[in-house]
């Protein structure tokens, strides 16, 4: 009864939607925008609420519990098996949706309610093609009858407290930036693009940034710790689906920055924030249409690739229709001066612009060749690193300078000054990794310096009087990068690694550290047994840690999976994977040490901060004084 | 380009996109990756040996006889169950060249002296470089290189009973 009932509340939900987006054809049902998107989150809520109580009873009448779930699988995984398929996460995503709607809805509309009226219309489009794929194609409530006894069981590569959050903050992320997108469309529409606009739509592209930050770190922590391939980033097709939104988003709102201040990039700032939601939804097509395999593609179905992808074609080509349609009627903004902040922040764009095309080119090459000659090729690492770095280096140059000039025209007589402790720091950590730690390479070198330079002329700004909550977020979230940078640099090239073949009793040795493979013996969960490794590491004679990877095997459904054993120390970590047996006593251990690796997400945790502070000053301070700037504060304002 | 037709491009770029995914779309998978280097030259390379022992270079792989190249290492497991086959096939008279891949001298010296050396010569890749310039992907694999020096075949992963008879056909057909 009750999956009934979710399936019933589902279709109210679209209901709801079309009442929504019927808002964009007709006069006088604007009014029913609001409460037509609070009623979308109530029973987007409920019927996710039916479908969570089916997978907690295990009720496997339906066939969505049947395929994902099994009565032995613990209750934090039938919890998140919810959404760990594919039905289930487009549900996610129209719940995400409801929330984003309602929340525009709930909000402040400083543009006026005809305003919002026309972005919860587009929002309600958008929602309602998806509610229409969930209901015609891919019905998470569909009955199995007769119901078997038992259920297929999870992936087990899902079955992780990582996954638990995971696709719920990235969803937050990508879902959330479909306000900008319709913020965009309406204000095309409309034609009031300009600095209210652009303040108006910064806290929501801020908010969906963050969590597009947390989402993407927690993936990429998940693949490091679980996968067992020792690495963070793969430069896979679907991570790169997400970084792709990300780096938009990242463009985006130092876009909107300018516009809201000086008046000027309209066309681009509208036209980065219909591409920031179309690379999300680009994303969820890809990895969901069977186009690639990953463990994220759980629709492997040309059918419903196809109506994804009639979405995708309505969505994107509509919004960038409206955009080739409207945007010349955008009369032109302000132009601005090279030595400026908008003139850093433009500079800014441009590189994160070539960034998201080059990571762009390598996801969708491939597939491109392959569709056109049916030539395979693999695009990998090589090609992202030789192209993203020397970007991001320009970029964290700029990062660390871009702070010191002042809006208009600025002079730049005072940069010396204000560059020397970031300069002294950059050199003296070049200097270190060449002398302490040996470092040769290259891109190794500019990677600590890079770090050194942006992370101390963040704190400097840190250390100003009279801040800002907009100076410190962006202070906070540059220095999250200079610390992801760092851990991103050592850990690559201070890291050191072994692939050995051991028996009980043999000790390795890799650098300053020592493993000896203590015991392998046969251990059990709940629904999987596995073979657990037990290695003690020592550093320089002493103990320190012990080890246990494992090989398990789950019995539903049958797959082996890796469980890298890691000991976090203060140096990094020391990981290690438990490979096969050979059959004569010997096994395959493979070993690194990550030097400073945890910095990786610990910087993308106070790039998300850093977003947080500059909301909560925005909540703080609705509409803030045309001339608040804490550049104000201390930089020179001798050009101005 | 004037304004409008700029403004145009967006769109315009979208469609091409929208007509390759739809190209695409339902287009199988294929799981393993085939090195695209068969059917050319081998690349230019020359490697050490182990000890005093001659190296492996390009010019070994091109006296007008067809060889069989291993790519193994003494950590990766497979090339251990592998081993019997590889000695058949050098008792059968194939000649039997190796490329020891990410791996210490002392440690492919143990492996062999425990699991029989049928290489004619071995070349050590301590980084791995060559390894990704012959198109392989993992340990082991083994390759047909026809008498002037061409990459007629691969074969991925460890060498099975069954797979003697079909390298040695290659090798036959590599003249």
């Amino acid at each position: 009864m009750i999956p009934e009932i979710g399936h019933f509340l589902l279709w109210l939900a679209a209901a709801a939607a079309l009442v929504q987006a019927a808002g964009l054809a007709g006069r006088g049902i604007e009014v029913l925008a609001v409460p037509a998107a609070c009623a979308q989150l109530l029973f987007a809520l409920a019927a996710f609420a039916a479908l969570t109580w089916a997978f907690l009873v295990s009720d496997f009448s339906l066939q969505l519990v049947t395929l994902n779930s099994h009565t032995l699988k613990p209750t934090l995984y039938k919890f998140t098996g919810v959404w760990a398929n594919h039905e289930g996460s487009l549900l996610l995503w129209v719940l995400v949706m409801a929330l984003a709607g309602a929340a525009v809805a709930m909000a402040p509309a400083p543009l006026g309610p005809r305003f919002r009226a026309r972005a919860l219309a587009v929002m309600g489009l958008v929602s309602l093609g998806f509610f229409a794929f969930l209901l015609l194609a891919s019905n998470p409530f569909a009955r199995m009858l007769p119901a078997p006894t038992e259920g297929q069981g999870l992936n087990p590569l899902l079955q992780d407290p990582g996954l638990a959050f995971h696709p719920p903050l990235l969803y937050i992320g990508y879902v959330g930036l479909s306000v900008a997108f319709a913020f965009a469309v309406a204000a095309m529409l409309e034609g009031v693009v300009g600095p209210r606009w652009a303040l108006a739509v910064r806290p929501w592209v801020l908010l969906a940034w963050g969590f597009l930050t947390l989402g993407i770190a927690l993936g990429s922590f998940w693949a490091y710790y679980e996968l067992g391939w020792g690495g963070w980033w793969f430069w896979d097709p679907v991570e790169n689906a997400a970084l792709m939104p990300w780096i938009a988003a990242t463009a985006l709102f130092h876009s909107v920055a300018v516009l809201a201040r000086r008046d000027a990039l309209r066309n681009w700032t509208l036209l980065l924030a219909v591409l920031a939601f179309s690379l999300s939804m680009l994303g969820t097509f890809i990895v969901r249409s069977g186009l690639l395999t990953s463990v994220h593609a759980f629709a492997v179905d040309p059918a419903r690739g196809l109506f994804l992808m009639l979405l995708l074609a309505l969505y994107v080509g509509g919004a960038l229709a409206v955009y080739a349609w409207k945007a010349g009627s955008v009369p032109e903004g302000q132009g601005f001066e090279a030595f400026s902040r908008e003139g850093a922040l433009v500079a800014n764009n441009l590189l994160l612009s070539c960034m998201l095309g080059v990571v762009f080119i390598g996801t969708l090459y491939p597939m491109a060749l392959e569709g056109m000659t049916g030539q395979q090729i693999s695009v990998g690492p090589p090609y992202f690193n030789a192209t993203v770095v020397p970007l991001l280096l320009v970029m964290v140059v700029l990062m660390a300078i871009g702070p010191w000039l002042s809006w208009k025209r600025s002079g730049t007589a005072h940069l010396p000054a204000r560059l020397l402790p970031a300069g002294v720091a950059a050199a003296a950590a070049t200097v270190a990794a060449l002398a302490l730690f040996d470092v040769r390479s290259t891109i190794a070198l500019l990677g600590f310096a890079a770090a050194f330079w942006l992370g101390v002329a963040s704190v400097q700004i840190l250390l100003q009087q009279r801040l800002t909550y907009a100076a410190v977020g962006m202070a906070l979230a540059h220095f999250g990068v200079a610390v992801s940078i760092l851990g991103a640099t050592a850990s690559g090239a201070l890291q050191r690694e072994a692939l050995v073949a051991m028996r009980v009793g043999d000790a390795v040795q890799m650098g300053a550290w020592q493993a000896e493979l203590l015991d392998v013996s046969p251990v059990a969960g709940p629904n999987w047994t596995a073979l657990q490794a037990e290695l003690r590491i020592s550093r320089q004679g002493a103990e320190v840690a012990t080890l246990k990877p494992q090989s398990r095997t789950f019995t539903r459904p049958a797959m082996e999976t890796t469980e890298a054993g890691i000991a976090a120390l203060w140096q990094g970590d020391v990981y290690a994977v438990l490979g096969r047996p050979d059959g004569f006593g010997k096994w395959q251990i493979h070993l690194w040490f990550k030097p400073l690796v945890r910095l990786i997400w610990a910087g993308a945790f106070l790039m998300a901060l850093g977003g947080a502070v500059a909301l909560a000053g925005r909540a703080r301070v609705r509409l803030p004084r045309r001339r608040s700037g804490w550049q104000g504060a201390f930089a020179p304002q001798a050009a101005e | 380009m004037n304004r409008r037709a700029l403004l145009l491009l967006p769109l315009l770029l979208f469609l091409g996109l929208a007509g390759l995914l739809l190209v695409n779309l339902g287009r199988p998978q294929q799981a393993a990756v085939h090195s695209r280097m068969v059917g050319k030259p081998v690349p230019e390379f020359a490697l050490p040996g182990l000890d005093a022992e001659a190296g492996l270079s390009s010019k070994d792989l091109a006296t007008g006889k067809p060889v069989l190249l291993n790519i193994f290492a003494s950590w990766c497991l497979p090339c251990q169950v592998e081993a019997p086959h590889l000695e058949a096939l050098a008792a059968r008279g194939a000649t039997l060249h190796g490329i020891a891949v990410r791996d210490a001298p002392e440690e492919t010296r143990a492996f062999l002296q425990r699991h029989g050396n049928p290489f004619a010569r071995i070349g050590l890749d301590r980084g791995g470089q060559l390894m990704l310039a012959f198109g392989s992907s993992g340990v082991p694999e083994t390759f047909v290189i026809d008498g002037r020096g061409i990459i007629r075949y691969q074969h991925l992963g460890d060498i099975k009973a069954a797979d003697v008879a079909v390298l040695l056909r290659e090798l036959e057909r590599a003249q």
